[in-house]
Order: structure tokens, then sequence, then C-alpha cells
């Protein structure tokens, strides 16, 4: 029994040793700037050589949550999160369950698909600019020539418009992620399920509701963690298309902590405000494993 | 046991290594490296740029230039992120006028006021060894003397029985409803009031251009008067009256060429490199041969006969850069008369020596653009304003970019909006 215990022993060892090397790389690249964000954010930092920072405890997170601007910027990033996560992952279902009943041509539909997620941000973002342009962007043309308009329409120059583009352009992009997980997760599902249900008289929407859904739980809970935190952080998409713009009707949280960190040099303030979106996102990721995991349905 | 300890070696290994990649190589071998940071916009071309570093690289053997370009709107956090390293990322960095005072104060610009010749503070313009002085002290070396210029399309101006461009912004009103009426062209002209720097600029050409200013002597904000009001409510009318291009609150200067070189606007505003783009290069224009420059307008009864903004840049050394000397030596070679003679189509010479006598004759013969711009640079630079020299200016510029935006949508009245600007500024300037 002594001998049998050293040799589990020595084999934790040599677990921990196999894990270290990535163990101290995660150590290193997400604990260690969380850690100094956190740091950063109680001092009065400015950016410059040989700046004295002034230790200021919690009056960064104060200023902060007593700032209007900060909290109908948490606002605007809550509607671009919920829109655009909600209408992905309503057309990323449907996408999914189409592919799933295999039509003509499925694999071709498949493969495609993963094109507008393959495309970076950035380059995804240049695009739609274009797109929009008012005076020869591709949306005027089609819309013009289809009779929905009878001239141009300067589409970014309204706040809420602008906005609604924007979670446009992020949907292109992202749909094709949570259509690719559900429809390999629809894949693994017993059909015999479905098929005993159909047996005894069940509608294609109650098996959809009934059956189908609550077995697609697990992998639409990926799906949303990570599209939620993505889309809450959102900045690339919006720094390319519109600069936040038009007066600050874009802006969201992200995009706040760029302007404060690294065009304003406030770096105590944006580092408050980088861990407050960490401390947002914690939260929803709590929320979503909260509602939606049940462990005894993993598959 | 003999596998834990071979595990251990293992990991020992790979410790040994990392910390030996981690190490700096001497600084003694080969030759000193500059490093250096500019933009890819506005100025000469990539081409031209990498021909002048290979140039001084042939000429100085010791000393190796490697060069970077980034967009205009990504410059300023670029060298500001990539100070915050030792040694910094790069040795020498463009730096446009506004950003002088911040720089300065933070230590990221070296101070060179001793490195300045005699014969440089004779020769080059005083104007632009305003942009890079801050209190006194030297903190780069001018290099692009730029301005907006007023631009228009003769053809379709002809086509509305005009010979002649407005001398003022009624004037020109007064042409755009008789181009709009005839349906020459729908929107007469094209601005850049995106929610970027690009906006501010556009915005002091008409704030002065009315007798306002930006701040006042002491430097307080004094765009929130009625002077301000009656130009933004100015801005707003024309947009309303369709004489405006409406998408001009989204756009920025590229943008403007597009519209512009399309003819789709009769006027346009934006930097001196427009010209040449829009009147020589086919590839990029529909509007060759049409495009006209003239002195910017003014309002009438303001008093003012013309105002424009600078928008001038230098290069400054990184302070804590390693090799300072071979990083000015650099500078000295990038902004020395003979190379920016040769490469003035896109970019104004400093020197004024570049612009008597036989030289100007020269200059404007070097392209074909050249012979319009140059004369023009002469005529529209002394009305040129500079920004205030503040080292939030970053925070100022977004804050009233903001306000304008905020009139221009709608959303809060021209007076509402200067207002609360204003009360930033001065909440910042504390």
């Amino acid at each position: 029994m002594q001998r049998k215990r050293t040799l589990a022993q020595q084999d934790a060892l040599v677990a921990f040793l196999l894990i270290l090397p990535s163990l101290l790389i995660i150590l290193g690249i997400s604990l260690q700037p969380i850690v100094s964000t956190l740091y950063l954010s109680l001092f009065e930092a400015q950016r410059g050589i040989n700046v004295q920072n002034v230790f200021v405890g919690l009056a960064n997170y104060a200023a902060l949550l007593n700032d209007p601007v900060f909290w109908v910027t948490i606002q605007r990033t809550m509607y671009f999160t919920v829109v655009s996560v909600g209408l992905e992952l309503v057309l990323g279902l449907a996408i999914a369950q189409l592919i799933h009943s295999h039509p003509p041509g499925w694999q071709f539909l498949r493969t495609s698909l993963i094109i507008p997620w393959a495309v970076p941000t950035i380059v995804n973002g240049t695009m739609w600019r274009w797109i929009y342009n008012a005076d020869y962007g591709a949306l005027n043309g089609l819309l013009l020539q289809l009779g929905i308009i009878d001239k141009y329409i300067p589409w970014l120059t309204k706040p809420n418009v602008a906005m609604n583009l924007v979670i446009l352009a992020d949907i292109w992009h992202s749909v094709p992620f949570i259509a690719l997980i559900l429809q390999a997760a629809l894949a693994t599902l017993p059909a015999d399920l479905e098929e005993a249900a159909s047996v005894d008289g069940a509608t294609a929407v109650q098996r959809f509701l009934l059956i189908r859904l609550p077995l697609l739980r697990p992998a639409i809970l990926v799906a949303l963690i990570v599209r939620t935190v993505e889309a809450f952080r959102a900045f690339d998409i919006i720094y390319v298309i519109t600069n936040g713009g038009p007066a600050y009707g874009t802006v969201t949280i992200s995009y706040l902590t760029y302007l404060e960190m690294f065009s304003f040099g406030h770096i105590g303030r944006g580092s408050a405000l980088s861990f407050l979106i960490s401390l947002f996102t914690l939260a929803m990721a709590f929320v979503y494993i909260r509602v939606l995991y049940r462990p005894e349905e993993t598959l | 046991m003999k596998a834990i300890r071979s595990m251990f070696f293992a990991l020992a290994a790979l410790v040994l290594l990392a910390s030996a990649v981690g190490c700096q190589p001497g600084q003694a071998t080969g030759p000193a490296t500059v490093r250096v940071l500019t933009m890819e916009q506005a100025g000469p071309t990539v081409d031209e740029m990498n021909a002048i570093v290979d140039a001084f690289n042939k000429a100085n053997p010791n000393i190796k230039v490697e060069i970077e370009y980034v967009s205009y709107d990504a410059l300023h956090d670029k060298i500001t992120t990539a100070m915050s390293s030792t040694p910094p990322s790069y040795d020498v960095f463009l730096v446009d006028d506004i950003w002088y005072a911040e720089f300065g104060k933070a230590g990221y610009s070296l101070d060179v006021t001793d490195r300045i010749t005699q014969d440089m503070r004779d020769k080059i313009f005083p104007a632009a060894w305003d942009i890079t002085t801050v209190g006194g002290k030297v903190y780069g070396m001018p290099w692009l003397l730029d301005e907006k210029y007023f631009f228009y399309n003769e053809d379709l101006l002809k086509q509305a029985g005009f010979d002649a461009p407005p001398a003022t912004w009624e004037e020109l009103l007064a042409q755009a409803k008789v181009l709009k009426d005839q349906g020459i062209v729908e929107y007469p002209i094209v601005w850049s009031w995106g929610q970027y720097e690009a906006a501010i600029c556009d915005w002091v050409i008409l704030l002065y251009g009315n007798g306002g200013s930006l701040v006042d002597d002491k430097g307080a904000p004094a765009f929130n008067n009625p002077t301000g009001v009656k130009t933004l409510t100015w801005m707003l009318q024309t947009i309303d009256d369709g004489y405006t291009n409406p998408a001009s609150i989204s756009y920025v200067e590229e943008d403007v060429r597009n519209v512009f070189s399309q003819g789709k606007a009769a006027y346009a505003v934006n930097w001196n490199y427009m010209y040449d783009l829009v009147n020589f290069n086919k590839d990029e224009s529909q509007v060759t041969g049409k495009i006209k420059m003239a002195l910017m307008p003014a309002f009438e009864g303001s008093g003012v006969k013309s105002a424009s903004i600078n928008g001038s840049m230098g290069f400054s050394v990184a302070a804590t850069s390693p090799s300072k000397d071979a990083a000015w030596k650099y500078i000295e070679f990038l902004t020395s008369e003979s190379i920016q003679n040769q490469y003035s189509a896109h970019l104004l010479p400093i020197w004024k020596t570049s612009f008597e006598g036989e030289n100007l004759t020269k200059l404007q013969g070097y392209t074909p653009a050249n012979a319009v711009t140059v004369p023009m640079f002469n005529e529209q630079f002394p009305f040129a304003h500079v920004r205030p020299k503040v080292a939030y200016y970053p925070e100022a510029s977004k804050a009233l970019q903001l306000a304008l935006q905020e009139a221009l949508t709608k959303q809060k009245s021209p007076e509402q909006a200067l207002n609360d600007a204003a009360a930033k500024w001065v909440e910042l300037a504390k």
C-alpha cells in the first residue's frame, strides 16, 4: 500500500511538471496583466518618462461609477451585445438546421460559411465602411437599383442608424461561428429520440422545442459565452467603420477604454475601466452557466 | 525516479535556453540601427520614403535605418505605446504639431535645441520652427509644412455660368444654389466633418474665417460665443439646405478626395496632396485637368480675408533612444534642402530659400503640380492658424469633435454643445 501511494504521488508530480510550462505561460500571459491592471487602476497614473504615479485607492472606480458617460456607454454596449448575439443565435440556429437537413449542395454551403468568419475583423470593418459609404457604397447602389430608395442615403450620419449598421456588420461576421458550432452539435444528436417522438405523434415544433433544443443546450451555452464576451468587448469593427461616431453614438465600453488609455493617456482610469469590463464579462459568464448549464446533460 | 530526473534536466535546459534568448545582444557589433516610425498618408509616398532611406543607408555604412508606416489616425497611439518600453521600439518618429506639447511634457521627444545650427534657423520658415518649439525648447525638426486649401471644379462652375471661384462663404452658397437648382451637382460642397481630428481642422477654417478663434490670449476656450454659435449654425444650415453633402458628418479627408475625384462635388477643402492626385492622376480621378485651387474663402463682414488650418509635422528623436546621434543624422538628411526639393511633388520644403529667386523657378518646375501648389502655398500660408499647444490636446479635441457632432446630428443646440465642450476645456486646463 505504501509503495502504491508513492507511485501515485510520483504520477502526480510528473503530471504537475508536464503542465508546468503551460501553467507558467497562462500565468504570465493572462494572470499577470490582470493583476498589474488592477494595481495600476488604484493610481492616478499618467503617461510619460519618469512620471510619478499617485496612489488614489478606489477613486478611479468611484469617478467612473459617478460618470453619466460611463453608464450611457454601458447601456450602448449592452444594446450592441444583446441585439447582435440574439440575432446571431437565431440566424445561426436556422442555418445550422438548414445544413443539418442536408439540402442539395449542403457541403458547399457549410464550407463557404467559413469565409465571413475567416475574414479578419479589421478587413471586415473596412469592407462594410465601403459598403455603407453614402456616395459610392454598394448598399445605396443596391437599394437604388431595387427601387427601394429614390436617392442615396448618408447611412452613418445618425447615431442610432450607425449603431444598427455596425451590429449588422458584426452579425455578418459572427453568424457562421454559431452556425458551425450548432451544426456540429446537431450532427452528434441521437436520431432515435426524435424518431420515437415522431411515432408517438409529436409535431415538428414539439420535437424541436422539447427534444432538439434541450439537447443543444451545452453547445448553445458555449457559443453564447464566447460571443457575448466578444461582443461586449467589441472594438476593432467600431474603430474602422465609425471611429465611435457620429456624436459618440457607437462608442462602446472597450472604445471608451481605448480613448482613456491610449488617446488621452489616463492609464489609471483606463485600467479601472478594463478591470470593470473583466468583472462584467465574468458576471455574464456566471449567469449563463447558472441558467443554462446542467451537469447531467453533458454530452 | 529516472523519469523525474530527466524531466528536471529538460526543464533546466529549457529555462537556460529561455534566459539566453532573453539576453540583449551586445551593442558594439555592427552598424547602429535607427528605427523610424512615420505615416502612409499625405506627403511623400512609401516608395519615395524608402528611396530616401536607401540613399541614406548607402551614404552612411555605419548606420542602418529601418522604416515603418502606419496611418495618421494610428500614429499618436503607436508612438505613446512604443515609448513605454526601454529602449523604445523607435528611435525617430513623426509628430503632428498638436502633439508636441504633450510629448515634450511626457519626455518622449528629445530636446534638440542645441543641435539646431544657425544655418537651419536662418533658412527655415519661422512658422515651421513654431510647430516644433514648445516653451522655448525645440523638440523636433520640421518636415511637412501643410495647410488645407480650397479646391474647385472649374468645369462644373462654368456649366453654371461662373467664371471665378467664390471669395466668401456667402458667395459660395449663392453659386451652390445655382449648381444645385440646375441639377449640375446634387451636393455642391463636401467636407470632412466626421468624428476625427479632420472635423476640428475644418471647424478652425470656418471659425477663424468668421473672425473667431479657439482660445483667447490666456489660453481659455473662446469658441462658445456668438461667433462660434453662428459658425456652427451655418454648417448645420448648409446641410439642411442640401448644399453640403450630408455624408460629410461621417467623412475624413480621403472620403472628400474620393467624392471630389468623381465629380460629385464642385468644391472641396483638403490638404496639399489632393491636388496632384485629383488633377493629374487618371487612375485616381475622373476630373483630371478640371481642378483649380483658390484662396480659402472667409465670411462677409468678418474683416477676415481668408483663414486656413496649419497641419504641419516634424520628426523627433526618442528621448530614451540608445542611438540619438545616428537618429539625428538621419533626420538632418531627410529634412535637408536637396532631399526636400527632390520630393517636393507631395511635400513642400520647409526651406525659405527654396522659395526664393532662381530656386523658386526650379521648385515650380519639379512636377506639374508644383507649378500651382507652390504659388498657392505662398498665398495661403500667412492665413494658416495653429491649434492650441497644450499637453491635453487629444482629450480637448475629442470633446470639441463630440460637440460639433452633437450639433450636426441635432442632439444638442449649437450653443449648448459648444458650452459643454468649453466647460470640458476649462476642466482639463486645471
